[in-house]
């Protein structure tokens, strides 16, 4: 059922285009998580779109995270360890949702990433017979 | 006495929350997914459970990375949706039931559990979401919750077989509690998704199949992958199947599934519902 596992340098499994947001990746991330996190309040959305470089230094966020945040560089922000659902709540305020995010990502349109989601498009459903006698 | 009559496993995307609050439930992008409550509906009503216990995990709404735990039970008198981040927040309140919750933390911390517990506790869509979707409508939800969050963002997540026994201790203490509640038991999350990297949009509807196959009559089939493995197979997100498998290992008795519908896509997602009938199994 699964191909051969792909093993990197320290021994860590690998899974082709697949991030694992394993203790690494928390440590580096954790300003820029931090940063969306606080975007769960309106007020602090409203903040960050004000004055995006002010907001960001409160933060303290790498200059590989004020990079990919300035130039709304998704891949670049979960290569600085950006966990995606933190990212969403940062996304929101540019107007992007989770297909604009995988869209990116993957570097096809929307509408092509829409339709690779549709190439899986089906319905099952099951209902049980309801017993009679109860 | 109390009864666990039966599990309601779902899908909690975001956008269903969005779609509910839009009143999309009858669009021909939405209906397939909300016309598979019509037997959870049905059920709830014919059975009306005071209690609902609902694994979950939180996406960053109660717990952020500076204290995350792996298993996080409530005993708050009661719990509110708040906004995530894109503006909605579903007004009607969570009634807590603190004297449950306090049992199952005993019990559970009995077979060597170590949770979290939390007298202070926002719940987030993945919570609201499937609440809004089993008990729409109504002025004020008509059971009470006890959320237990389970870690499926920072790895390392617990095992499959860990969630799995975490359920079957909840399932113990929902026996053992001397209230005459009927209870049900929730699962949110999944089915395969993934929302970052090269591989965003990936579904697995072979891998979701295997799951919704044996979720009812052979749940131990879904512990022999490693949440690595999981995460191969039902995607960086998908692995919120570990949500599922707890709620399953919580009920004991004699499982019957009475609905289930799988409808890809909603959003990124390979989306599901599956009802399942919890029966006592009386020993002679």
């Amino acid at each position: 059922m699964l191909p051969l596992a792909q093993i990197d340098d320290s021994g860590r499994r690998m899974i082709p285009g697949t991030p694992v947001f394993d203790g690494d990746a928390a440590q580096a991330g954790y300003p820029l998580n931090a940063m969306c996190y606080s975007f769960n309040s309106q007020a602090n959305r409203d903040a960050f779109v004000a004055d995006e470089e002010g907001y960001m230094a409160r933060f303290a966020l790498t200059p590989a995270q004020l990079a990919a945040v300035r130039g709304r560089d998704v891949n670049a922000m979960i290569a600085a360890g950006g966990n995606v659902y933190y990212l969403a709540k940062l996304a929101g305020i540019f107007g992007l949702n989770v297909q604009d995010l995988g869209a990116l990502q993957t570097g096809v349109g929307l509408d092509e990433f829409k339709a690779g989601l549709m190439s899986h498009a089906v319905t099952e459903r099951h209902v049980a017979q309801l017993e009679q006698a109860q | 006495m109390s009864e666990v009559i039966g599990g309601v496993f779902t899908s909690h995307v975001p956008a269903i929350g969005s779609a509910i609050a839009r009143g999309l439930q009858q669009d021909p992008y939405w209906k397939p997914f909300f016309d598979g409550f019509d037997p959870v509906h049905e059920f709830l009503h014919r059975e009306k459970p005071d209690v609902a216990v609902v694994f979950y995990n939180d996406h960053g709404l109660n717990f952020f990375l500076d204290k995350m735990p792996t298993f996080a039970i409530g005993a708050a008198t009661e719990y509110r949706h708040e906004d995530e981040g894109w503006g909605i927040s579903f007004p009607r309140p969570y009634p807590g039931h603190q004297a449950l919750s306090w049992h199952i933390i005993e019990e559970v911390v009995k077979s060597d559990f170590d949770p979290v517990t939390c007298q202070a506790m926002t719940v987030d869509h993945a919570v609201a979401v499937p609440f809004e979707l089993a008990w729409p409508g109504a002025e004020e939800f008509p059971v009470k919750l006890i959320p237990i969050a389970i870690n499926t963002v920072q790895h390392p997540l617990p095992s499959a077989r860990r969630c799995y026994n975490l359920g079957k201790a909840v399932g113990r203490a929902l026996e053992s509690w001397q209230g005459d509640e009927k209870i049900v038991v929730l699962g949110t999350g999944g089915l395969s998704h993934q929302l970052e990297g090269g591989r965003a949009g990936h579904i697995n509807s072979d891998y979701d199949r295997f799951c919704l196959r044996n979720l009812a009559r052979d749940p131990e089939a879904l512990l022999q992958h490693d949440v690595l493995d999981i995460v191969e197979l039902a995607g960086s997100q998908g692995v919120e199947i570990l949500n599922w498998i707890a709620a399953r290992g919580a009920l004991h008795g004699s499982v019957r599934e009475l609905a289930s519908n799988y409808h890809v896509p909603i959003s990124n997602t390979a989306a599901a519902t599956v009802l399942l009938e919890n029966r006592v199994t009386v020993s002679a």
